[in-house]
């Protein structure tokens, strides 16, 4: 019940954990993939060729029609390739049943695709069944899922989709992706649907249910801020399927490969750097907190100590429930809420998400939580921006020390 | 995490953002909770053919009627007829589903989607054709019986049901089927778990329909011999016997609004919780 306790260590929240043993992900691998539409002259997919280490995201971005929604579903065969192979785990797909197959490669699609006459424990629970599981396994495995994408099993398990929200329906279209817990899931512009806050809100939890299952993910996406964010790597194609970059997104953004990527990834590059950073990246500052039920004029005191206009409300497990002012607390002698959503960061969502959070808070700055939301602190534009300055500056020593090495190199792939 | 290029100068995302709405909830609601057009129908409707019914029986009991009017107007004989009737109406019903859903099922696939204008242009004819010369040009045919009536009637009822099956099975959103696919269903694990249950509310109002149309079309079967409500009718003109003229055409719409009103009931009773 102290006022401004630092969290432990607000750096370990990385998303780069390479080598780590729990991969559940197995390789993908694509040679010399060629489809041809009848009637077509030209390849949708022209001799795509590629390798997709196991335990990786994969984001496949480019404009529309360039091939790379063809490419996701000739994976799991909902396209077949006219020649060449694709081999998930070492294993040709063409060997198996195609109905089998799929039941191994979980697939994820825009909005959630949610069977709307089941229930979401029925919908989660379509795989399991075909794979002739008991049904005790199965619905222990349904609340398993619902808890890995924060629904409440008991509240939600016999809704129907429809009574769910578009984040509630996504949230759920991704268990159903990982139900019969494949190694691979394709998601096909998973979260197009939502909007943007809950966009956000499904990509920070994305990335923390991959942090622990380590799966192998190809996911396609039109926006590359999104596969910035997701993206262990990130592969750019053009027209055919043609490979125009596939790196990891920090060498995506440093150095296009050429005019097409730099177009494609935009102008605003430095706004997409945004992306990349963290918000456990930045120094988090440690505004006065109450707990619910404190008495008023404690916390008001510690405020005024603290030069605070207002407190972080945390409830008894530390986790945020409301920002308030100090003239909202007058009214009452203990601590009580009175909003019932504040709206937080995740300690993974990008410094991206934190500016567009901080605009539309009121306090001009955005509370950022941990594992199980727990409170870590308040980030604020300074902040971010220091944090900006920090990268420019290393940016710029690091390219005087490139131009004393070799001139060229520094600018080599830029694309003038 | 460092970065590692760009000189460009940093901008600040526009704030368009719109306040979450993802702990928000659909309200939940019961397929009872039905428009009050339709809540009138499915409680008034019964209501009502049960008092006219029940003036119908009151004046039969009262009234002053002539030897052929008795005799025709006999409780024994109009229950035969009524029975014989619902009979018709049930088991052409019966075929004509037998034929619409699967015909329906099949038009749908790829395999015959081309073949489906063909078939809903002879379901069409079928329709269109007067029912009254159908039913006496297959009798002539097969013989004057109650087949034949079931036979005339389900081709008479089959667009409906036809119609309403290929429409209700295009008008699924086909992302459904693909997931569907995706996740590992078979093509007819699909359509027995996915299209069809979704498809039953459109399905069933094809149904209604048919039944509706049965009901009032089997007053023909009694020129094929085979029975019915019809029968009255007929008798009714041709001994110039106004009551049971009157009281044959009285029944055949009371029973047509009785199965229209079973065929709302089924509908509700089949469509799937959460559509």
């Amino acid at each position: 019940m102290s006022t401004t306790t630092p969290p432990s260590n607000t750096r370990a929240g990385g998303t780069d954990a390479p080598g780590n043993p729990d991969v559940s992900g197995v390789d993908l691998e694509l040679v010399d993939v060629l489809k041809r539409y009848p009637g077509q002259k030209k390849p949708a997919v022209d001799g795509l060729s590629l390798h997709i280490p196991a335990g990786e995201i994969v984001m496949f971005v480019g404009p529309s029609g360039c091939g790379k929604t063809t490419s996701l579903k000739m994976i799991n065969r909902l396209i077949e390739p006219t020649s060449g192979t694709i081999s998930i785990g070492g294993e040709d797909v063409r060997g198996r049943n195609v109905d089998q197959l799929r039941r191994h490669v979980g697939y994820v699609i825009q909005g959630g695709s949610l069977f709307p006459h089941l229930t979401v424990a029925q919908n989660i629970s379509v795989v399991p069944r075909l794979l002739k599981w008991d049904s005790r396994r199965t619905s222990e495995r349904v609340d398993e899922l619902l808890e890995l994408v924060s629904l409440d099993p008991a509240k939600y398990r016999d809704r129907y989709p429809r009574e769910l929200s578009g984040g509630q329906q996504q949230r759920v279209g991704v268990a159903r992706g990982l139900a019969a817990d494949p190694p691979v899931i394709l998601m096909d512009e998973p979260f197009g649907a939502v909007d943007p806050i809950t966009r956000q809100r499904l990509q920070d939890e994305l990335l923390s249910i991959q942090e622990e299952l380590r799966k192998t993910i190809v996911c396609v996406t039109h926006d590359i801020d999104e596969a910035v964010k997701l993206g262990d790597r990130i592969l750019i194609l053009q027209e055919g399927a043609q490979i125009a970059q596939y790196d990891t997104p920090e060498a995506i953004l440093a150095a296009p490969a050429n005019a097409f990527v730099e177009d494609f990834v935009g102008a605003g590059s430095t706004l997409k750097q945004l992306s990349l950073s963290r918000v456990s990246d930045v120094e988090l500052v440690h505004p006065t907190t109450a707990t619910v039920g404190e008495r008023v004029a404690e916390v008001r005191a510690r405020a005024e100590a603290n030069g605070d206009q207002a407190v972080v409300v945390l409830d008894e497990r530390r986790r945020p429930v409301d920002w308030m002012w100090l003239r909202e607390l007058a009214a009452a002698d203990t601590v009580r809420p009175v909003r019932d959503d504040v709206l937080t960061l995740d300690r993974r969502a990008t410094l991206n998400d934190a500016l567009d959070m901080m605009l539309t808070s009121t306090h001009g700055a955005a509370i950022v939580t941990g594992r199980r939301d727990e409170y870590l602190g308040v980030v604020n534009f300074t902040a971010v921006t220091g944090h900006i300055q920090a990268t420019e500056q290393q940016l710029a020593e690091g390219r005087a020390a490139d131009a004393t090495a070799g001139r060229d190199d520094a600018w080599e792939g830029g694309g003038a | 995490m460092s970065r590692t290029d760009t000189t460009r100068p940093v901008a600040v995302p526009a704030g368009d953002a719109p306040r979450s709405a993802d702990t928000e909830t659909a309200p939940r609601r019961s397929r009872w909770a039905v428009s009050g057009e339709s809540r009138i129908l499915l409680l008034v409707l019964p209501v009502v053919v049960a008092l006219v019914f029940g003036a119908w029986a009151w004046w039969r009991a009262t009234a002053d009627l002539d030897s052929i009017e008795a005799r025709q107007l006999a409780w024994g004989l109009i229950l035969d007829l009524i029975w014989q009737h619902v009979k018709l109406t049930l088991v052409a019903t019966f075929f004509v589903l037998l034929v619409a859903i699967p015909l329906g099922i099949a038009l749908t696939r790829p395999r015959f989607k081309r073949a489906a204008p063909l078939a809903v242009g002879i379901a069409n004819a079928g329709q269109a054709a007067p029912a009254i010369g159908l039913i006496v040009l297959l009798a002539m045919l097969l013989g004057f019986t109650f087949g034949t009536a079931v036979l005339a009637l389900t081709l008479y009822a089959v667009l409906p049901v036809l119609r309403n099956t290929i429409t209700g099975l295009q008008g699924i959103d086909p992302t459904l089927v693909e997931a569907g696919r995706g996740i590992g269903m078979s093509g007819a694990g699909v359509l027995f778990r996915v299209e069809l249950p979704l498809a039953v509310p459109v399905i069933m109002t094809g149904v209604r329909t048919a039944l509706v149309l049965l009901v009032g079309t089997a007053t023909l079967a009694t020129f094929v011999n085979a029975g019915g409500l019809g029968t009255l009718i007929v008798t009714g003109i041709t001994l110039f016997r106004y009551p049971v003229l009157v009281s044959g055409a009285l029944l055949v719409a009371l029973l047509a609004l009785l199965v229209d009103w079973a065929g709302r009931v089924l509908e509700r009773v089949a469509r799937p919780k959460g559509i």
